[in-house]
Order: structure tokens, then sequence, then C-alpha cells
């Protein structure tokens, strides 16, 4: 049942990015039916969002693991790719520089710095926009975990690790092109970036990514692991006195997570044309935990469905009352803690789990 | 004389309290034993010690031949085959009944076995008959969360069942049964004795008579008395501590 209902989710992103590519492409602009190209980007957008939720999900709503820092893995596989995009404007920056930065040229830097080599290849950096996250996830989460921090000194741990990289990420010095960040792409893998079919490509390709996570992340919670983990969620102790290590549990899905957050971030940046330090700050994450709540944590279609509410209302009244987001978005979070605790799809969706009826009347007496 | 369990002079202090005092116990293979005591007498706590919760300050604690229990921690105790029910029962009561046996069934605890693993038929079989065991056949789909309290001490029962341990420790079984329920969890544990070696912790004294075992008490953090329940009841000391209160 449950697997099924993952493929129905597959299905229906994968149709959606479709529908909306093929609206954007194959019907011309003026017909009714046409999808402008913001829509196109938009809905990229969303889908990338969806993603990081999708990740952030895997560990605070099985793992109990509320983490305050996930905007972190997002980004640094957002930086990973808008590095190769850099290296692939070539000369054809401001100051004609093959291989350097317009950036560095600024900085009257003379060459390359070691970490930025390797990344003129896609695959290098598709690799670093996983490998990264991840491997910043694993130390994180090796100490944490292991020093037994859970709860709301975790949850500032994190805020304390995103902030901490935005900070440095704002330096001219670190190389990464300070508070302007990296920007100004030209394409990728050749394709140019403004083409109205390569931003299709692309919403197509993180749809497909967004896809993939589902049934991964489903074959995951699924699975007897993904038992342990809610078990760990719910009475940490006591799987430790049936044998379990709760720390490799959590940091085995902290890591996939912190990957799945980098893929999102990487499939972004191509679509926004931009990465700055920006967004490692502290309220993007929080945010991302905004969409989870709203959408149902614990449910992997809900963080998903809370990803696109949360993120349309945004778009929607950002431009309408730009001053009034943060208040709607407080008063959300508190009004679905309050009354919603289970987000959307808690509550509507999930049919209520097998047995969650008492037996018939008759088997309690049969029951001693 | 071959133990299963040794505790060696154990001291555990709490901020300067000693919550254990220079406890000593031996427990034979198969053996089940009662420990009784007031409240505040250092049987959860030494539980802790055993299970691994806990440290002590002072002391050894040997399990089988010759491995030192404090110089390990919770899960690598627990996969020695020491199980441990506790005083407030404590199951995963998002999961079904059956899973919560599933995760307790003796086998592979790593993260990359478990992310693979297929429930085997022979797990099916297992689980069939602890539930059998634990009398909650009909439940087997049902979450814990939703079981009475009497039902959820029997599924940690059943989950120690699980794990196929060679030594049980039962903190308070029966707190909250009813008098049928208490009976049938005596019952329960005589079905399981001599199997496997059993640390049963119990206030109720008709539920401990039942038992009919061999019977230490405790009083601040040592070994008070230790016999049949008519040698103990009979003790002067016992009377004034415990019984008699
Ligand atoms: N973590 C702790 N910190 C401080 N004191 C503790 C701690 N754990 C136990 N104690 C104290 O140690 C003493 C022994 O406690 P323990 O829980 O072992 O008693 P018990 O024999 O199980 O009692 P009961 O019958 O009430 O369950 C008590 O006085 C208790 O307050
Ligand atoms: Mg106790």
């Amino acid at each position: 049942m449950r697997s099924r209902s993952s493929l129905l989710t597959f299905t229906l992103i994968l149709g959606a990015a479709l529908l909306i590519g093929a609206l954007n492409l194959a019907v011309p602009p003026g017909a009714a039916m046409h999808a402008p190209d913001y829509i196109v980007s938009l809905a990229g957008k969303y889908t990338c969002y969806a993603i990081l939720a999708l990740a952030l999900d895997l560990v605070w709503g099985f793992a109990g693991i509320l983490s305050l820092g996930h905007a972190a893995f997002f980004a640094l596989g957002g930086y990973a790719i808008g590095m190769y995009l850099m290296r692939q404007i070539g000369a054809r920056g401001v100051y004609g520089s093959a291989v350097l930065p317009d950036f560095m040229v600024f900085l009257n830097w003379k060459e390359l710095p070691w970490y930025w080599h390797g990344f003129d290849m896609f695959w290098f950096a598709a690799l670093m926009a996983l490998a990264v996250p991840a491997l910043l996830a694993s130390l994180f989460g090796y100490f944490a975990f292991r020093s037994r921090v859970t709860g709301v000194y975790l949850s500032i741990m994190t805020q304390a690790l995103t902030y901490a990289l935005m900070l440095a990420m704002f330096r001219n010095d670190m190389g990464f092109g300070g508070n302007n960040g990296l920007t100004d792409f030209k394409d990728i893998l050749g394709f140019p970036l403004a083409a109205a079919s390569t931003r299709v490509a692309l919403l197509l390709a993180s749809a497909l990514a967004l896809g993939l996570c589902v049934l991964l992340a489903r074959f995951v919670v699924a699975s007897r692991f993904g038992k342990v983990l809610v078990a760990v969620r719910d009475a940490e102790s006591r799987t430790r006195f049936l044998g379990y290590r709760p720390e490799s549990y959590k940091l085995t899905v902290f890591v996939l997570s912190a990957a799945m957050a980098g893929l999102g971030g990487a499939l972004y940046v191509p679509q926004v044309g931009i990465i700055n330090p920006s967004e490692f700050s502290p309220a993007n994450s929080i945010e991302a935990a905004i969409w989870v709540a709203v959408g149902g944590r614990g449910t992997l279609s809900g963080a998903i469905l809370g990803a696109v509410l949360v993120n349309l209302g945004k778009t929607v009244l950002t431009g309408a009352l730009p001053d009034a987001w943060l208040f709607v978005l407080g008063g959300l979070f508190i009004a679905v803690t309050l009354f919603l605790p289970g987000g959307i799809a808690g509550t509507w969706f999930i049919r209520k789990p097998r047995g969650a009826r008492a037996p018939a009347a008759g088997v309690r007496e049969a029951a001693p | 004389m071959n133990s299963l369990l040794y505790i060696d002079g154990v001291t555990v202090s709490f901020d300067g309290f000693r919550a254990l005092d220079g406890l000593s116990l031996v427990l034979a293979p198969g053996e089940m034993r009662a420990v009784i005591g007031p409240n505040g007498a250092g049987k959860t706590t030494m539980m802790d010690v055993i299970t691994g919760k806990t440290r002590p300050d002072a002391g050894r604690v040997v399990f089988g031949a010759d491995t030192d229990l404090t110089a390990l921690d919770e899960p690598a105790i627990a996969s020695l085959g020491i199980g441990r029910k506790f005083q407030k029962p404590s199951v995963f009561e998002h999961h079904t009944v059956a899973d919560n046996l599933l995760l307790s069934l003796a086998g592979q605890r790593a993260p990359r076995r478990t992310l693979f693993a297929r429930e085997s038929a022979a797990e099916r079989l297992r689980i069939e008959a602890i539930l059998g065991t634990i009398r909650l056949t009909p439940y087997r789909d049902l979450l814990a969360g939703s079981l009475s309290h009497g039902q959820k001490q029997w599924l940690e029962i059943g989950m120690l069942l699980a794990q196929d341990p060679e030594l049980l420790l039962l903190d308070e079984p029966v707190a909250g049964m009813t008098d049928a329920e208490t009976a049938q969890t005596a019952e329960l544990l005589r079905e399981i004795r001599g199997t496997r070696s059993v640390v049963v912790v119990e206030h109720d004294m008709a539920f401990v008579r039942a038992l009919d075992v061999k019977i230490t008490v405790l009083h601040e953090g040592s070994v008070l008395a230790e016999g049949s329940i008519d040698h103990v009841s009979a003790d002067p000391r016992v009377i004034e501590v415990y019984l008699g209160r």
C-alpha cells in the first residue's frame, strides 16, 4: 500500500513537471494554455525546496532530530554546482580570464585555489554537491550523536553550524565570492541557461530527482532500519537495551539526508542563477522546518506538500504585502503547532494505521 | 560454583548518597531469583549497573566466565544476552505489537544490515510463537500504544523473550496489573523458568510467593537477607524494614 502511494507521488511529480514543460514549450506564448517562463522557474524552485523538505523530514519526522541547519547542506550543494557554472563561464567573464572567475581577478589572485580544481568537470562538481554536505554531516553527527546531544541543544548546534558557515562564506578570502557569491552563469553542460528549453530540462531533472528521493526515502523508512529509526525517535534508551546503537542510526540517516539536501541545492542554483552566503542564514533552515511542520512531519508526501504550499503562499504574499510574510510565516507555525500537530498530511491524508481500531469486542475476552 | 552473574562489592553514589553499598549477589545459570526491598533500596539501580546504564564507583559485575560488564555500554551488554524490562513499561508505541517483537528478535543490529533485512519465515514463526506465549496473538497488528497497561507489560516481556537472552531482568513486571493478570504473569514466568536465568524485582508478595524461588532482600544498597520465602519472611530485620511496614 505504502510503496504504491510513493509510486503515485513519483508519477504525480513527474507528470506535473512534464505538463508545465509542455505548456511552456509546445503552446505558443499568448495562447490561453501557455505556461509562462516564470511558472517554469517557480516550479523548478519549489521542486528543489521539496527535496530539502523531504531530506529534513527524514531526520526530523522519522528520527526525531530537529535539524535547524539543513539549509546549510542545501547551500553547500548549491555552491558546488555554482563553482562548476563559474568555471563554465571561462573567458566570457568581464575580465576575460580563461581560468579565474571574475571575483578572483578582481581580488588580484593569480591562480586558482586548490579547492577550485576539478570543478570544471560536471561529474566532479555533481559528486561534490553530494559528498561535501555528507562529509560535513558525518563530522558534525559523529560528535553530536556520540555525545548524546539531543533535542533543543542539537537544534541550537545546527543553527550555530549554518551561522558559522554563513560568516565564513561572507569573507572574500575564503575564495567563494564573498557576499556577492557566485553568479552571472552562462551555461550548463554546454546548454545556455537563459534558453527556455534548458529551463524546462532543469525542471524535469529536478522533478525526476525529487521523485527518486521519494522512492529512496520510502525504501529507507519502510525498511527495518526505518523501524529502528522510529523506535529511536520514540524511546531512544529502550533501543540501546535491545542492542541497537542509536548514534549510528542517527548518523546514517543524517548523512543521507544531508546529501539529499545537497542534491536539492545543486539543482536549485542553475535555476535561480545565483548562490550567495545568505542561503546559509539560520532563518532559511527554520523556514524549511516550517514547511515540514505545515505539511506533516513523518509523512513523505506531507513534507513535499508543505514545501510547495508554504512557498506558494510566500510567492503570492511577498508580491502583495512584502512586509507581512515573516509574520504570516510565524503565525502559520504557531497555528500548525497548536491546532494541527500532524500537519496537513498527518491530519487529513493518512489513513489510520492498521489496527488503530480496537479488535472486535469478543477478541478481548478471548485473550486473557 | 560456576555463576552466570556475579555482582561483587558494587557501590554507586549519587552526590554522596549511596544507592548501592557494597552489594554482592551470585546468580547460577538457569536460576530465577526474586529481589525485594523497600522503596529506594537500590533494586532499580542494581539493574542499571548490570545493564550498563550506570557505572559503579567500586566493585565488579562479572557475566559468564569472565566478562566484566562494568567496562561495557548498554548495546554491548544487550548483545551479550542480557535483556531488561523497565519498571515503567517501555514499548515502541508507534509500532505494531508484531513490529515491537520483530525489532527485539536476536539478530543483526548494524544499520547496514537492518537497511536490507527482510523478515524471514523463521522470524515470522518466532514472532507468532512469542505472541502466543504472551497471549497477545489477537493484537499482533495493533499499535503498541493502544494496549492496556498490563498488555504493555506482557509485550515488554515478549520483547525480552524475542531477544533470546541468557539473563532476563524484570523490574516490577506486575505493577499496575489486575489480580488475574498478575496470576497469569506468574504462570508465564514459571513457563520460561529453567530455560534462562531471571532476576525479578517485585513488591507484590503474593506474586513473589507464587514464583516459589530464592529471595534476596535489599535494604539501603546491600543485601539484608537471602533464602526461601519462609526463611526471609521469618527474619526479624526483614519484617522490620519491609514486610512489617
Ligand atoms: N540518577 C539518580 N540520581 C540521584 N539519585 C538517584 C538516582 N537514581 C536513583 N537514585 C536514588 O537511589 C536510591 C535507590 O533508587 P532505586 O531506584 O534503585 O530504588 P528501588 O529499590 O528501585 O526503589 P523502588 O521500589 O521505589 O523502585 C533512591 O533513593 C533514589 O532516589
Ligand atoms: Mg525501582
